[in-house]
């Protein structure tokens, strides 16, 4: 398209003037409000209720995951928050419950139980067959060795003090009862839960 | 019909006419945050960045509790530590959550020159409505708090939404359910203002004679409100603002420079009407080719 001066300078002084009328405040000053506040990300989500794996606390979180659990859809875990029905915490949770969400996407996590050989230098991944055959055999052979059903008085004792279990610390009531019933049914004095470690 | 029913605008940046708001019966809302008793734990910062999908990159330990060491586009809310040894000489360890204020009179939408750029819905929730954002910084200088930052991955701003997606579902922000000894409160201005008199009265009776609400009139009142133990010396608290204005350049530029542009605009168009009205076009007539071409053949013959 040839365009001379004259018509040059007309079409730049029309768009000018289009676009001052547009900041005078002629533009589309009743244009449709985009939808400013982002959707609320949680409205179909599904929410589960759990408890925080951190410390004795126990505080309850809800867990939020994406799908209705239809049998096409795969849950993925997309929001964790306080549990306001919970008595310990009623809502609240501290920064490393805040930040939960992280931990159960983490590169880093611990998802099967992994061996080191006596003498190995490095961790392999094992079934959890292996791996509780394993603990069963080692605590059956150090208890059958070192179990104690007298001390040097005489007094009955029944205890087993050369091997101990660090509990969880995100137990429920019914697991935290269950958890003392083996242990101590075993003879197991040295006895400590993952919290204060 | 938007999604937007329940928040209407009351104001917006750069629009010289706001829609009228039909609903007007809507309940200020706020978040307190009493800095007494804060214990510095960061769940605020933590459920902040999960709730808003941030995630900054991991920084540098810079010798202080604080951390990150400042706000950013992706840290929205950030703990300032602050040690001040007061007159007894005892050492105070003053914590505050800093974010957007959410003032009433807000400065950086009275900065902002692009349309819809900056919000503020009834309920007095300033948002920044990001696709509307051409990164200009205004914001940033009109802040009298000093809180928006510009993202160097799409050279947008962004600050705290007081969670608006949460809010506008009848939920309190991420900062404000997470909080574990209750030192951030979140619900309607006027309960809230009536919650930090009774802390004030609290701490009053423990000996903070000084004890007050930080609620600044400079800006109309603001949203997020603290209940601080120095009311008098809010600068303590990692350099809270005493009296808080927007910059006068903002107030110059948008109140005196920009009408008089426009008038100017207006007036130029005006003159250009009038001129091609009267006078005309500069028409090129017969008489004029000639005589041109006369000029020009007598300028080749002189020497």
């Amino acid at each position: 398209m040839a365009l001379t001066r004259r018509e040059f300078i007309k079409f730049t002084g029309l768009g000018l003037a289009a676009s001052s009328l547009g900041v005078l405040g002629f533009g589309a000053s009743g244009e449709a409000q985009a939808a400013a506040v982002r959707p609320f990300k949680l409205t179909h989500a599904t929410e589960t209720r759990n408890t925080c794996t951190y410390c004795s606390v126990a505080c309850g979180i809800l867990i939020y995951s994406m799908g209705d659990r239809a049998k096409n859809a795969r849950s993925n875990i997309i929001h964790i928050e306080g549990d306001p029905d919970h008595p310990v915490n009623r809502g609240t949770l501290c920064p490393k419950g805040s930040a939960l969400l992280d931990i159960v996407h983490a590169p880093t996590r611990l998802k099967a139980p992994r061996y080191r050989p006596p003498g190995g230098t490095e961790f392999k991944e094992v079934s959890w067959d292996f791996a509780l055959d394993r603990i069963a055999r080692l605590m059956k052979d150090d208890r059958d060795k070192h179990f104690m059903t007298q001390n040097a008085a005489g007094t009955t004792v029944n205890r087993w003090t050369s091997t101990g279990m660090l509990a969880a610390s995100a137990s429920s009531n019914e697991t935290a009862y269950l958890t003392w019933k083996v242990a101590r049914s075993l003879g197991m004095v040295v006895f400590d839960n993952q919290a204060r470690v | 019909m938007s999604d937007l029913q329940s928040q209407d605008y009351i104001r917006r940046s750069a629009s010289t006419m706001t829609p009228p708001s039909a609903r007007n019966h809507e309940e200020e809302v706020a978040k307190l945050i009493d800095v007494s008793r804060c214990i510095g734990c960061k769940a605020c910062q933590s459920a902040c960045m999960e709730w808003n999908d941030l995630r900054p990159e991991i920084g540098h330990f810079e010798g202080s509790y604080q951390n990150p060491a400042d706000l950013g586009p992706s840290v929205w809310t950030l703990m300032k530590f602050a040690e001040y040894e007061n007159e007894q000489g005892n050492l105070e360890w003053l914590i505050r959550k800093d974010g957007c204020m959410h003032c009433e009179d807000p400065g950086c939408l009275k900065a902002c020159p692009a349309r819809g750029a900056i919000v503020q819905y009834a309920n007095g929730i300033v948002d920044f409505i990001s696709d509307k954002c051409i990164g200009c910084g205004y914001c940033v200088k009109g802040c009298p708090f000093d809180i928006p930052r510009i993202s160097k991955t799409d050279h947008k701003s962004y600050k705290c939404t007081l969670c608006s997606d949460r809010v506008s579902v009848g939920l309190e922000p991420a900062c404000v359910k997470a909080c574990p000894t209750g030192a951030i409160m979140f619900g309607s201005k006027t309960d809230m203002k009536h919650w930090a008199g009774e802390r004030i009265d609290e701490l009053k009776s423990r000996g903070f004679d000084k004890a007050g609400l930080y609620d600044p009139q400079e800006v109309g009142g603001t949203h997020v409100m603290y209940v601080l133990h120095h009311a008098d010396k809010p600068s303590l608290y990692s350099g809270l603002p005493d009296k808080p204005r927007i910059s006068p350049v903002v107030s110059a530029w948008k109140g005196v420079i920009k009408p008089l542009a426009l008038i100017g605009i207006g007036l130029a168009a005006l003159a250009g009407f009038f001129h091609s009205v009267t006078v005309g076009p500069n028409e090129v007539t017969e008489e004029d080719e000639v005589e041109g071409e006369r000029a020009l053949r007598e300028k080749e013959n002189t020497p």
